[in-house]
């Protein structure tokens, strides 16, 4: 225990998009240049599904399913895998509806709306596109989610000695929720994570028991503004320590002044 | 217990705060007297034919000074909820034992402080569309808040964070704040939940049809709905010591449905799963159980399906019974609310009944406890299951000595 593999990751965001499209740019071989999001994504989900899901939903999907990509084309059955869900703030768009309808007279919440509000409605969307019966957890530690997600996923891929799929995922709020939480960029990453030591892995991560108070920040500025515009985008330095193949120590924020200290070897 | 039990943690002290009153004394008299809780809905500003659990006097509650920018009605009600049966002071002792950053915050909630940006909505500018001023979206609103809330008022500064799965929220955060001290990540644990009465569940149970007119009546022929409660619950976990005489968590299990985002699956396949995974960590057979506290929200749908499942894991002979009669559904904080009851119910050799249920649906067959008995009991499960087909079972009890 104290170990995890990184066995695939998938990311989207302006400018990153997918994981093997995203590495050049995370190593600096390329300049960032934060071209906009595909429109179709989350395609794993039915078509009548994804007619009523949102913007949302779709992002936290679309990385889960590039991350899992081995496993679906793989001729075993499977169980799926644990998963893990982090977002700050969930989906903003439906909690703007409902709020504006209860303005309104007799106030017309939507029961579509409403039952897409739970933070975890990404859970299930994936747990109904993948038929995955294992548990899954969705969480928020507000600027901290990313830390506080893969530490939960850790804790839970050694409790349970299975992978665990990490999803985290943010976008920006609409007007005017934006006024009072500025999120700059959708972004959204997934981490297959192993308890075990497995050939093909990305990266090992190793969780010293120490905690620092200053986050690990990127050279690159455009990067850095990203990371700090958006609360799954403060995975950036973990991501591009896994591209660089370098062993390398990295602090995630994870709360008011704490950082999460990972030590990532190639 | 077979040798594949995890090792229990023990709750090292409880507390509960809902529609029957503050702290776990009156939760316990309203229990044992058969005194519902709920009312017909007069939450403020709202005009709607259901029964609510509100609890009383939240209103004249307000956070000042260090904690002003937390004022919302979850954190006042989480404050309220911290503020009984001693719970802030043995965290207290715990902090001084084990260190403040090594005891996690685990905080279960659906809704958060949604009831701010409500009421901010409601004030936007004519003119420019802005909130006013004085909102403050992350201390209120964002999900982590009651989290955040809670550690600041518990002086903790490790592991924090907010479990947001639907109904299931408080009671996922104990299977969270177990592997989180199985992993080293933190000693000790407050784990909890907390929901507040909004407008966006008041309204969003009514627009979905799920909201009954009458008090709820779970595992009723008549049930026709839930009503929405308010609650505030938190424990204290601690690694259990050998020969441990306090009750424990014994055993978690979670599963999805992969089925539906609100409907339950109608033979009940990922709470069967959630309660075999209990039983089978705790090392336990379901024979050993004395008594299952239902998720039994008293809608038609999902207290079918919870019977089959009960029916499937336990046949029809192990007595359970649902207390949402009393508090109404609290959403996020019933799992907490209802672990605190089964805490309560070992503690005090009690099995509630199911109140203001009349007449048993003669369609479903599990052991329906009707009235309230006294009887001793060691070993006890506790379901919650939510909107996005998220299920957690929780076995408490005392352990094999």
């Amino acid at each position: 225990m104290n170990e995890l593999s990184v066995e695939s990751i998938g990311l989207m965001a302006p400018g990153l998009i997918g994981w093997p499209a995203s590495q050049a740019v995370l190593t600096g071989a390329q300049p960032y240049q934060a071209d906009p999001i595909p429109a179709a994504l989350g395609t794993l989900l039915p078509a009548n599904e994804r007619r009523r899901t949102t913007a949302t939903v779709k992002l936290a999907l679309q990385v889960a399913q590039e991350a899992m990509a081995n496993d679906f084309g793989a001729v075993r059955h499977t169980l799926g895998v644990h998963t893990v869900l982090a977002s700050s703030g969930g989906d903003s768009e439906v909690l703007d509806k409902i709020c504006t309808a209860l303005t309104q007279p007799d106030r017309p919440v939507s029961p579509t709306q409403f039952h897409h509000s739970v933070h975890n409605t990404p859970a299930g969307y994936w747990a109904i596109a993948t038929g995955y019966t294992l548990p899954s957890l969705s969480l928020s530690a507000y600027n901290g989610s990313f830390a506080a997600g893969l530490r939960e996923a850790a804790a839970l891929a050694w409790m349970e000695q299975a992978r665990v799929l990490l999803v985290a995922y943010d976008l920006p709020l609409p007007f005017p929720l934006s006024e009072q939480r500025q999120i700059i960029a959708p972004f959204a990453v997934a981490l297959l994570l192993n308890p075990l030591d497995t050939a093909h892995r990305l990266a090992l991560l190793r969780f010293p028991r120490e905690t620092t108070g200053s986050a690990t920040a990127l050279e690159n500025p455009a990067l850095d503004a990203l990371r700090l515009g958006n609360p799954a985008a403060r995975s950036l330095p973990l991501l591009c320590a896994i591209v660089r193949h370098r062993a390398q120590r990295v602090a995630l924020p994870v709360g008011e002044g704490e950082c999460l200290t990972l030590e990532i070897q190639p | 217990m077979t040798k594949t039990a995890i090792k229990p943690l023990a709750m090292a002290a409880c507390t509960v705060t809902n529609a029957l009153g503050r702290g776990v004394a009156a939760s316990l008299a309203a229990l044992r007297a058969g005194i519902s809780g709920l009312r017909p809905c007069d939450f403020a500003d709202t005009n709607l034919p259901t029964w609510i659990g509100r609890v009383a006097g939240l209103e004249e509650e307000s956070l000042t000074g260090n904690f002003a920018a937390f004022d919302c009605r979850n954190n006042r009600l989480a404050r309220l909820g911290l503020e009984q049966d001693g719970f802030t002071a043995a965290v207290q002792h715990a902090r001084d034992r084990y260190g403040a950053d090594r005891i996690g915050v685990f905080m279960g909630t659906s809704t958060s402080g949604i009831g701010a940006t409500e009421q901010a909505y409601q004030q936007r500018d004519p003119a420019t569309g802005r909130l006013p001023a004085n909102f403050d979206y992350q201390h209120t609103h964002n999900v982590f808040s009651v989290a955040d809330f809670t550690r600041h008022w518990l002086g903790l500064t490790g592991v924090a964070l907010a479990v947001s799965t639907a109904c299931s929220s408080s009671a996922k955060a104990f299977a969270s704040a177990y592997r989180h001290i199985n992993a080293g990540f933190c000693d000790a644990a407050v784990v909890g939940g907390v929901d507040s009465l909004c407008l966006t569940t008041l309204y969003g149970f009514n627009a979905l049809g799920l909201a009954s007119t009458q008090i709820c009546r779970p595992w009723d022929v008549t049930r026709d709905g839930l009503n929405v409660g308010e609650a505030a619950g938190f424990a204290l976990l601690e690694r259990a010591e050998p020969g441990e005489s306090r009750i424990q968590l014994l055993g978690y299990g979670e599963s999805s449905d992969a089925y539906h985002m609100t409907a339950a699956h109608p033979e009940g396949a990922g709470a069967v799963l959630a309660m075999e995974q209990a039983l089978a960590r705790a090392g336990f057979s379901a024979e050993q159980v004395d008594y299952i506290n239902l998720h039994g929200t008293a809608t038609r749908l999902n207290d079918a399906a919870e019977d089959k499942a009960v029916l499937r894991v336990f046949g029809p002979n192990t007595p359970c019974s649902s207390t949402k009669g009393w508090t109404g559904h609290t959403l996020g904080a019933a799992g907490i609310t209802e672990a605190v009851f089964v805490w309560l119910g070992l503690e005090q050799g009690f099995m509630p009944g199911t109140l203001n249920t009349g007449q048993r649906d003669p369609q479903l067959g599990a052991g329906v406890l009707l009235e309230n008995q006294e009887r001793p009991m060691h070993i006890a499960l506790s379901n919650s299951f939510g909107f996005g087909g998220t299920n957690c079972s929780l076995l408490l009890g005392r352990g094999a000595a």
